[in-house]
C-alpha cells in the first residue's frame, strides 16, 4: 500500500460509508399508527435503533385537571381503542382507592368478565396484526373474524363495540343483560374450539416458527430493568402478573394459572413472547368461566353501583391494573375538589417501546416487524 | 451495607430504609404498598439500595407534580418478588428543580424522566439524553406546569 | 423443418407468402395467424370495397389487396391477438386470486360487477387516472427505462409461452431456453431500478431482488435442463409431445415441487415476495413509481406469474394434451385449465404462510432446492440408463 493512500482509507473510516439510517415512519406499513422507528443497518443487519414517539401527544394528562372526575371515564376510553375497558376500571378503581369505599361484590365480577373480554379482543388484534406483519393475511382476517363475536359481547353488555364508558367510580353502569351468561359462555366455548385453526395455521407452519424462533433474545434482568411488562416480560422468565401477585378487585377470588415460559431459563425470544399470548387468551377464557359462575351465584338483584360523592378529599393514590400489554398505573392527586389536581397514566406501551433499541439489536432487516408486533403498539396510549 | 433481601414484606422496607437513611419519613403503610418521602440530596444512593439491596428490579413510573409553590417527583418501584410497591416522593424546588437521574439503575426510568422533563421542567442530572420527547423539540415552555393555563382554565 | 443457411434479416421479408420462408415461424397451422388473417381478410376487403365504391379502379384498393399488404397487416393484427389472449388470461388470473384468497381468508373477496371481474377494469382505471409523479432527486432515464423494461420483458415472455401446438408465436428448437432467457432478465432492472430511484427502501429491495434471484435460479436451471434432458429436446412442442403418455410430474416428481416454489419466487408471489416486503420496505423496489408505471409494474408481476403457471403445467402436466386421449378439439382450453390450477395452487400457497426472510430463502435455495434438483437429476439419468425413456 501507498502512503497516499492511506489518509482516503482514514477518512473512509471516520465517514461509516457502511452503515446507514432507515427511518421507518411514520407513516410506515409496518407501524401501526405514528410514530417513527430510525434504524441504523450495517448490511442486513441492525445496529442502532431509536424509536421516536409524540405525533399523537393531546396533552391527555392535561385535560383531565379540568374536568371533573365523572367526565374523565369516555376519555379514558379513548387512551386506547383495544383497551378501553381496562383503562376505564383502571381510572374508576383508583378514584375509588382514593375515595376509600368498596364497591359491590358483582360489580367486581362483571369488570373481571368485562376485563378479560377487552384481553381476548386486544391479544386477537395483536394477533391480526402479527400476521399482517409477517406478511400473511389470512391469519389477520380469522383473528379479526373471531374478534367480532368478543365485540358482539362488548355490545350485549354495554352498547358499544370498543370505546365502552362501561365501569363507573362505585360500580359498573348496568347490570349484566339477560341472557349475557349464556352467550358469553356459548361464545367462549366457540372461541377455545376455533383458536386451533388460527394456531394450526401458525405454529404447524414452520416458516411462521422460524421468522419468530431464536431472534431477539431478552433476559430476565433486561427486561425486569428497561421495563418491559406484560406478557413479552412473562415470555422471556419474569414470573410476575399483577392479576396475581397484587390483586384488585376479587382476581384473587378465581383461581388461574399464570402462563410463564423459561422460568428457569430466565431468556427468552420472540417466538416465547408470541406463544405466551396464546396461552393467555385460553387463561382468560377459563377467568372468564369461573367469573360467570360467581356473577350467577350472586344473583340477579344484587347492587352493582354505589352511589358515589363527587368529591375527593385530597391525597395522592395510585391504582395498577393488568392491562392486556403490561402494567398500567394511575397516580392521582387529588386536592378535595371536584377535579383531579394531577393524574398521570403509565402506559405500558410507552416502557415498552423504549426498549425497541434492546430488542433490535443485532437482528436483521426482516425481523424487525416480527419483534416489534410482540409489543403491540398503540399510539393512544403511548403519546396520551 | 445491609444483605440483600429478596421479597421484603412492608414492614421490613420501612424498617431498613429508616435504619439506612435517618433522613427519609416514611408516610404510610398499606396492604403491599409503602409510601415514603426523601429529600433530594440522598434520592439516588437510596434508589441504588433499593435497587441492589431490596430487589426492587422495576421502576414502573418516574413523574412530576406540580404543587405551584414547589414541585415533586415521584417514582413508583415494583417488587417482581412479592408485588410490593414503594411510592417516593422527592420534593424540589420551583428555583432549582434539578434532581439526580435514576436511568442509570432502571433503564426502564429513561424516557419516563425525559417525559417529566419536557412537561414539567424538571431537570435530571446525569441523565444520557435529556431531550424532548412527546413534544416538539421547538417547545420553550413546559405544558402540564401549572402555570401553563388551558383555553378553557384562564 | 427447413434446412437453410441464414445470412441476413432481408431473408426474412423477402417472401411474398411466409409459408414459403424456411425460417417462418409459422410452419404449416398457426392459429392466431389464421384468424388474424381472416380477419384481415374481412377488414382490408371491406375497406378496399368501400373505396372501390367511391373512386372505381383505384390504386389504393389494389395496393390493400395485394399479398405482402394482406400478410403485413395480418402480422400486426397477430401481435395484437396474442398480446390480447395473454392479457385476458392475466386478468383472469387475478380475478381468480381475488376471489380464491378471499375465500381463504373467509371473505367473499371483492364484488365490483361480473362477480368481482370489474374490479380488475377499476383498479386500471384508477392507476390510469393517479397523477404521474416522478421525484425530483431520481435518475430520470434508468428511472423510467427501467420500468419500461422490465414491463416489457414480462409482456414478451408472456406472449411468448404457446397456448397449443397451433397457437404460438416461435416455435424455435431452443424455445424453452429463450423463455428462460428472457424471463430471467427482470430481476437485473429490478436491481438497477432500485439503485436510480435514489431511495433506502428501494435499494434494499432491488439487493434483495438479486439475493433471491442468486438463490432461485441454479436449481430452476438444473431442473429446466433435466426436463429436456429426459424429452431430449429443448423444444416446447417436443416436450409435450414425450408426455403423451405419461405426465412428467410422475418421474420427477421432486423436480416439479422445486420448480413450483421456484416459479413462484420467480414471480416474486408471497410468500417470496421479499423484494416488496410491504411490511418492512414499504413496496420495496416499487416504492417511487407512481400511478400507471406502478400499475404497469403490477401488471407485470402477473404476466410473469402467468408464465410460470405456464411453464409449470408445460414441463410437468402435459402441457395441452390429456393423457391416453391426447389432442383435443380445444387443446388451448385444457392448457388453461392446468395452467390456472397451478395458479390456484399458489394461491393456496400464498394464503398458508408467512414471507420468507431473505437469508431463509438462500438457505431454501442452496441447501434444499439444490440438492432436490440434483437428486431429481439423478433420477432422471437413472431412468434414461435403464431405457425406461
Amino acid at each position: 500500500m501507498t502512503d497516499s493512500l492511506v489518509p482516503v482509507l482514514e477518512a473512509q473510516e471516520k465517514m461509516d460509508t457502511d452503515k446507514m439510517w432507515v427511518i421507518w415512519g411514520p407513516q410506515h406499513p409496518f407501524s401501526h399508527g405514528l410514530w417513527t422507528l430510525k434504524l441504523k443497518i450495517d448490511g442486513e443487519f441492525i445496529v442502532d435503533a431509536d424509536p421516536i414517539v409524540g405525533y399523537l401527544h393531546r396533552g391527555w394528562e392535561k385535560e383531565t385537571e379540568n374536568r371533573d372526575y365523572a367526565r374523565i371515564i369516555p376519555m379514558t376510553d379513548r387512551l386506547c381503542y383495544c383497551a378501553s375497558m381496562t383503562y376505564s376500571h383502571l381510572y374508576c378503581m383508583t378514584v375509588e382507592k382514593a375515595l376509600g369505599i368498596d364497591i359491590p361484590e358483582k360489580a367486581k365480577y362483571i369488570r373481571i368478565v368485562a376485563d378479560e373480554v377487552c384481553r381476548i379482543q386486544s391479544h386477537l388484534m395483536w394477533l391480526a396484526a402479527v400476521g399482517t406483519d409477517l406478511g400473511n393475511l389470512t391469519v389477520f382476517l380469522w383473528a379479526m373474524r373471531e374478534r367480532e363475536y368478543f365485540l358482539d359481547l362488548n355490545v350485549k353488555l354495554c352498547g358499544a363495540r370498543m370505546t365502552t364508558n362501561y365501569p363507573r367510580i362505585g360500580g359498573v353502569r348496568n347490570d349484566t343483560t339477560p341472557l349475557f351468561d349464556r352467550d358469553i359462555l356459548r361464545t367462549v366455548e366457540r372461541f377455545e374450539k376455533a383458536m386451533w385453526d388460527i394456531i394450526y395455521l401458525i405454529d404447524d407452519s414452520s416458516v411462521f416458527v422460524s421468522r419468530m424462533k431464536g431472534i431477539s433474545y431478552m433476559t430476565r434482568e433486561q427486561c425486569a430493568n428497561l421495563g418491559l411488562t406484560g406478557p413479552a416480560m412473562r415470555g422471556c422468565g419474569v414470573d410476575f402478573d399483577i392479576r396475581r401477585d397484587d390483586p384488585y378487585d376479587n382476581y384473587d377470588k378465581v383461581n388461574f394459572e399464570v402462563p410463564v415460559l423459561n422460568k428457569e431459563k430466565k431468556v427468552g425470544d420472540t417466538y416465547d413472547r408470541y406463544m405466551i399470548r396464546i396461552e393467555e387468551m385460553f387463561q382468560s377464557c377459563d377467568i372468564i368461566k369461573q367469573a360467570v359462575q360467581k356473577i350467577n351465584a350472586i344473583g340477579k338483584n344484587a347492587p352493582y353501583r354505589l352511589k358515589t360523592p363527587t368529591k375527593v378529599p385530597a391525597g395522592t393514590t395510585f391504582g395498577r391494573l393488568e392491562d392486556p400489554r403490561g402494567e398500567s398505573i394511575m397516580y392521582l392527586v387529588s386536592d378535595g375538589t371536584d377535579k383531579p389536581w394531577r393524574l398521570k397514566v403509565r402506559s405500558p406501551i410507552f416502557t415498552n417501546v423504549s426498549c425497541s433499541k434492546a430488542m433490535c439489536d443485532g437482528i436483521r432487516i426482516a425481523d424487525v416487524p416480527a419483534v416489534l408486533a410482540q409489543i403491540d403498539m398503540c399510539l393512544g396510549e403511548t403519546d396520551r | 451495607m445491609a444483605d440483600v433481601i429478596q421479597a421484603p414484606t412492608v414492614d421490613q422496607v420501612s424498617e431498613i430504609l429508616k435504619r439506612e437513611f435517618p433522613d427519609i419519613s416514611i408516610l404510610c403503610v398499606e396492604e403491599r404498598r409503602v409510601k415514603v418521602k426523601c429529600p433530594r440530596e440522598i434520592s439516588h444512593d437510596v434508589c441504588v439500595f433499593i435497587h441492589d439491596n431490596l430487589t426492587f428490579e422495576h421502576c414502573s413510573v418516574v413523574t412530576g407534580v406540580d404543587y405551584e409553590d414547589h414541585m415533586m417527583v415521584v417514582y413508583l418501584i415494583a417488587n417482581y418478588y412479592n408485588g410490593l410497591m414503594i411510592d417516593m416522593d422527592v420534593d424540589v424546588p420551583n428555583d432549582d428543580p434539578h434532581v439526580a437521574s435514576v436511568s442509570d439503575i432502571w433503564g426502564g426510568a429513561n424516557w419516563h424522566e425525559r417525559e417529566t422533563w419536557e412537561l414539567f421542567g424538571i431537570v435530571f442530572d446525569n441523565h444520557p439524553r435529556l431531550e424532548r420527547l412527546l413534544t416538539p423539540d421547538t417547545y420553550e415552555f413546559f405544558p402540564f406546569r401549572k402555570s401553563y393555563k388551558l383555553r378553557s382554565q384562564e | 423443418m427447413a434446412v437453410a443457411t441464414y445470412t441476413s434479416i432481408l431473408e426474412w421479408i423477402n417472401f411474398n407468402n411466409p409459408y414459403d420462408n424456411p425460417f417462418t415461424p409459422f410452419l404449416s397451422d398457426n392459429l392466431p395467424y389464421d384468424i388474424a388473417y381472416g380477419l384481415w381478410e374481412i377488414l382490408g376487403g371491406t375497406l378496399a370495397w368501400l373505396i372501390n365504391l367511391l373512386f372505381p379502379n383505384n390504386v389504393v384498393s389494389t395496393w390493400l389487396l395485394c399479398d405482402e399488404v394482406c400478410v403485413l397487416m395480418s402480422m400486426l393484427v397477430f401481435m395484437l391477438l396474442i398480446f390480447i389472449v395473454a392479457f385476458v388470461v392475466v386478468l383472469l388470473n387475478l380475478w381468480m386470486e381475488r376471489k380464491v384468497l378471499g375465500r381463504v381468508m373467509d371473505r367473499r373477496g371483492t364484488m365490483v360487477g361480473m362477480k368481482g371481474f370489474l374490479q380488475c377494469v377499476a383498479d386500471g382505471l384508477k392507476t390510469f387516472m393517479k397523477e404521474n409523479t416522478i421525484p425530483s432527486k431520481v435518475d430520470k432515464m434508468t428511472y423510467i427505462w427501467c420500468v419500461s423494461l422490465i414491463v416489457g420483458l414480462s409482456c414478451l415472455v408472456a406472449c411468448m409461452v404457446p397456448l397449443s401446438d397451433r397457437w404460438y408465436v416461435v416455435n424455435y428448437d431452443s424455445g424453452l431456453l429463450i423463455i428462460m432467457a428472457f424471463y430471467a432478465l427482470a430481476p437485473f432492472f429490478i436491481l438497477v431500478s432500485g439503485w436510480a430511484q435514489n431511495n433506502k427502501y428501494s435499494l434494499i429491495g432491488g439487493l434483495r431482488a438479486a439475493e433471491l434471484m442468486i438463490s432461485y435460479e441454479v436449481p430452476m436451471l438444473i431442473i429446466i435442463a433435466t426436463t429436456s434432458l429426459l424429452c431430449g429436446s429443448f423444444n416446447i412442442n417436443a416436450i409435450v409431445a414425450a408426455q403423451s403418455e405419461i405426465w412428467f410430474f410422475i418421474p420427477q416428481f421432486l423436480g416439479f415441487i422445486v420448480f413450483f416454489f421456484c416459479a413462484i419466487a420467480e414471480c416474486e408471489r408471497p410468500p417470496f415476495d421479499i423484494a416488496e416486503a410491504e411490511t418492512e420496505l414499504v413496496e420495496g423496489w416499487q416504492t417511487e413509481y407512481a400511478g400507471m408505471k406502478w400499475g404497469l409494474i403490477m401488471l407485470g408481476d402477473y404476466l410473469r406469474g402467468s408464465v410460470s403457471c405456464g411453464m409449470v403445467a408445460i414441463m410437468f402436466l402435459g402441457g395441452w394434451t390429456i393423457p391416453f386421449i391426447g389432442g383435443t378439439a380445444a387443446p388451448e382450453i385444457v392448457f388453461l385449465i392446468k395452467a390456472w390450477f397451478v395458479f390456484f395452487l399458489m394461491i393456496l400457497v400464498r394464503g398458508a404462510i408467512a414471507r420468507v426472510r431473505p437469508d431463509q430463502i438462500l438457505n431454501l435455495g442452496w441447501k434444499v432446492f439444490m440438492p432436490l434438483a440434483v437428486i431429481n437429476l439423478a433420477i432422471v439419468l437413472l431412468l434414461k440408463i435403464g431405457g425406461v425413456y
